[in-house]
């Protein structure tokens, strides 16, 4: 049976990179106990993927991993097994069970959603109105280095929703593999628009939540990314 | 939605800033949080003990002797054990400009503030970063300096079988196995402590603990040609020789069932099962040989218990054994059925370093591991039967033949022959020995394997060469050490001798710098005098000098000429049987007389048997344990 599991990721843990995750979530399997699926030969490995990076430094409460499970105990075992193997900072938020059809978790992403605020305690308040602006044109350009040359890429088609809310701005952005949308990099060109001064690594961004695309016909309808699960 | 992130904010206490982690290489080296570290409550706890590996995470992570003290120490209730590595250049720099001060993992509290700050000292190449880490921790560097303000100072590891090269930054040094007089010293320490007894009088007390030498209690005198006239004690009831601590039933000795499971991969990334501590065998160059004598032996039926409660508490995905031959282990097979059995039950890897290749472990090796991908490695150390007399490597070329015939026939390509170049008494003869036997073995693969089932690619040897380096407490703690040029002549000697070899399109060599051999050769047998030179060289820059990138020999040299220190005094000098060595006060168990008679028959090209088949009397017996007790088998 495939699994989706859900889980958030703060504070120290934000300088542990996506490979070091996985590994961190193999041994906490095992540990769990949880009996995973292996691939087959000399060295198997557990039947595991990952939704979508997530950049160093960033905070997350909407990531994913797909797990395949050849035996379960139902959800609230898997859970209870799973967050004690886990150290705090990686924390399991939920699990559900997949219809047989579903995408791999990788493959699905979509969208999701951000939330940038000052590390230094600042606060967006007081630049609606600068971001409207800033939301409102008809491109948002930015040059993106690419292995061969420079190439210009309009972010505004992949910025679904950008706001400020209490205090910090919060966007929804194109996450697919194809037109992801670094939120550092919205970020950039608002601050630079609005004229906002901000030391490097003045942000702390979060991730709050991850989509995929159940629309049809290019209607976009998002959904949590474990939106098609089930508790089992 | 769950709002995790004001709990971050009250959680996360971390001494680097967000702006240096992001900075950094692999942040992940400096936030502690791992699966299995320790977090005790501050007040709760008497004695603050900072663990130190001086190197970086990665590497330090990976000793087992660190994981093994920082779980017994942390079973004390009254005390916390944490760790601390050597920031990395990038960190290092930062660190010094923003004047951040050197923390422990765990609490992120500066080093400074702990009661002791305990280094472990595996290898001579680090002697900078001890420097480094006494540096950033804002502890004077030299002992003399150093007051109730700053943590206790405290040496152990191998390297401190011959401490007089640091001697003047350690308060004092622990000799021998650490799990035996921890107690008794934090014990002493609280009790002084708490009666303001002054730093000097808790020394004085400490030096009285078997197993501690504390360096300001001795003075040395020299003769004019620089070597030793005297080597004592300074003060009544400070003892003038300290004998190694060791652990005399490891069964019952602490073992860490739940080790640190490091987020960022180590080098020694799975669990790792000591069944053995100490080696039969006794090569001569060899100093963890002579060190760890005798040889104990853990119970396998406890060795079984601790492999499965370690590999749950870990989640780890490899177990590998460790001990300086796991072959002459007495109950390696049923060990090893049972790990085969369990490990594929749990889809666990199995790595079994130091193997003998012979019958029985090619039969494992070919159950574990995939044959296509992986090597068989020989260690012969030297190229001809004499000069393996020489060294005492019972391993002899018929053996080598075949075992790597044995292991073609199984599908094996790939051979691996570790050899050294500057052993004592080597001839061109000698070298010449290891491009033959290099071919032997290529040649071994084309007999046994025929043409059409050479799928697996052809044969590739790699023969490596290092220098060798007398250690103390070997029988070669006499013998000359070659310069820089003979070395590098050896070692082009070795590469044409390999080149007109008939399979020399087969065979690969590789052979190490020999400048770092140099150094490592003056400090392993150096003295008080080459304090001031590691002092002056980590001043003018000199640091992670194990890392061939970071190493400045230029520097080295410069400083040692500088101070008026002669490298060849240490190196090169041939020694007289009647030379005070600077680590004789020590007493590693084994005697100097005995080591005397080794260094005699090895002249003479006579080999010893191994403790198992024949007692060599080399004075570990008076120990009174592990092979030392068991009955021998004497051939008459």
């Amino acid at each position: 049976m495939k699994v989706r599991v859900k889980f958030a990721k703060y504070g120290a843990l934000r300088f542990i990179g996506h490979l070091d995750v996985m590994r961190f979530f193999q041994k906490a399997l095992r540990r769990a106990q949880i009996d995973v699926a292996f691939t087959s030969g000399f060295s198997p490995h557990q039947i595991m993927s990952f939704a979508a990076p997530l950049g160093l430094g960033l905070e997350s409460t909407g990531e994913y991993m797909d797990l395949e499970l050849q035996s379960h105990q139902g959800s609230e075992d898997f859970l209870k097994r799973l967050r004690a193997a886990c150290v705090p900072g990686l924390d399991i938020l939920s699990v559900k069970a997949l219809p047989d059809n579903a995408g791999n978790a990788m493959a699905s992403v979509a969208a999701a959603d951000y939330l940038a605020e000052f590390r230094d305690g600042r606060s967006f308040t007081g630049y609606e109105e600068a971001l409207r602006a800033f939301y409102a044109q008809e491109t948002i350009l930015v040059t993106k280095q690419t292995k061969k040359n420079m190439l210009e890429v309009d972010l505004k088609p992949g910025i679904y929703a950008l706001e400020i809310q209490d205090g910090a701005v919060f966007m929804q952005v194109d996450a697919s593999s194809s037109g992801n949308i670094k939120p550092s990099v919205v970020m950039e060109q608002f601050l630079s628009f609005a004229g906002i001064a901000v030391e490097e690594f003045g942000l702390q961004i979060t991730r709050l939540e991850t989509y995929l695309d159940a629309g049809e016909d290019g209607n976009r309808v998002l959904l949590p990314l474990d939106g098609i699960g089930e508790d089992f | 939605m769950k709002d995790t992130r004001n709990r971050d904010r009250t959680t996360c206490h971390l001494a680097l800033s967000d702006e240096i982690l992001l900075k950094i290489e692999k942040p992940a080296r400096y936030i502690g949080n791992e699966w299995n570290a320790v977090v005790k409550d501050r007040k709760e706890v008497d004695v603050r003990f900072a663990m130190c590996f001086p190197d970086v995470y990665e590497v330090g992570m990976s000793h087992l002797g660190m994981q093994i003290l920082y779980d017994m120490l942390n079973r004390w209730d009254d005390t916390w054990c944490e760790r601390v590595f050597s920031p990395w250049v990038d960190l290092d720099r930062i660190m010094r400009e923003k004047q951040i001060p050197l923390f422990a993992l765990e609490s992120q509290d500066p080093v400074q503030q702990f009661d002791f700050l305990g280094i472990t000292i595996q290898y001579e190449m680090c002697y900078t970063n001890i420097l480094q880490v006494l540096d950033l921790s804002r502890i004077p560097l030299l002992a003399k300096d150093r007051t109730w303000e700053h943590p206790i100072v405290i040496g152990g590891g191998p390297c401190v079988y011959n401490p007089e090269p640091i001697a003047p930054f350690f308060d004092l040094f622990y000799i021998g196995e650490g799990e035996t007089r921890y107690r008794e010293l934090l014990d002493l320490y609280l009790e002084c402590r708490k009666t303001h007894t002054d730093r000097e009088t808790f020394l004085y007390r400490a030096a009285q603990i078997p197993g501690m030498y504390v360096p300001c209690f001795y003075d040395v005198s020299y003769q004019e040609d620089g070597t030793i006239a005297s080597f004592a004690p300074n003060r009544e009831g400070v003892p003038a020789r300290v004998q190694k601590e060791l652990v005399r039933e490891m069964d019952s000795a602490p073992y860490p069932m739940k080790p640190i499971v490091p987020f960022t991969r180590a080098i020694q990334d799975r669990v790792v099962l000591e069944i053995q501590r100490g080696c039969i065998r006794g090569c001569r160059f060899c100093q963890a040989g002579q060190l760890y004598r005798p040889v104990r032996e853990k119970n396998v039926e406890i060795l079984k218990q601790h492999a499965l409660e370690m590999l749950q508490n870990t989640g780890f995905e490899e177990i590998s054994l460790s001990s300086l031959s796991s072959s002459d282990y007495s109950q390696l097979e049923e060990l090893v059925d049972f790990l085969m059995d369990t490990c594929q039950e749990r889809k666990v890897n199995i790595s079994l370093p130091s193997l003998r290749i012979d019958a029985f472990s090619l039969d494992v090796m070919s159950k574990v591991q995939d044959v296509k991908k992986s090597s068989l490695t020989f260690a012969p150390e030297a190229g001809s039967q004499r000069l393996r007399d020489v060294i005492n490597k019972g391993l002899t070329e018929e053996a080598i033949l075949q075992g790597a015939s044995m292991a073609f026939e199984g599908g094996w390509t790939r051979v691996k022959l570790y050899f050294m170049l500057g052993l004592p008494t080597e001839t061109e003869q000698d070298i010449e020995g290891i491009a033959a036997l290099s071919n032997k073995i290529a040649a071994a693969y084309f007999e046994v394997v025929p043409r059409e089932k050479r799928t697996n690619g052809s044969v590739q040897i790699v023969a490596s060469t290092s220098f060798f380096i007398p250690k103390p407490f070997t029988p070669f703690q006499w013998a000359r050490m070659c310069t820089k040029e003979e070395f590098l002549e050896k070692a082009k000697l070795t590469k044409h001798a390999i080149l007109n070899q008939l399979n020399k399109k087969r065979i690969k060599y590789n052979w190490h710098e020999a400048d770092v051999s140099v150094m490592e050769g003056v400090f392993a047998r150096g003295d008080r005098k080459v304090a001031d030179v590691i002092l002056r060289a980590y001043q003018k820059g000199c640091l992670y000098d194990a890392w061939g990138e970071y190493y400045q020999n230029d520097v080295w040299l410069e400083t040692f000429a500088e101070c008026g220190v002669d490298i060849d005094f240490y190196t090169t000098r041939e020694r007289n049987l009647d030379e005070i060595f600077p680590w004789d006060f020590l007493d590693c168990g084994v005697s100097k007389e005995f080591l005397k008679r080794e260094w005699q028959k090895a002249l003479g090209e006579t080999v010893s048997p191994n403790c198992r088949s024949q007692c060599q009397g080399c004075g570990a017996a008076r120990f009174g344990c592990g092979v030392c007790l068991e009955t021998r088998e004497e051939k008459a």
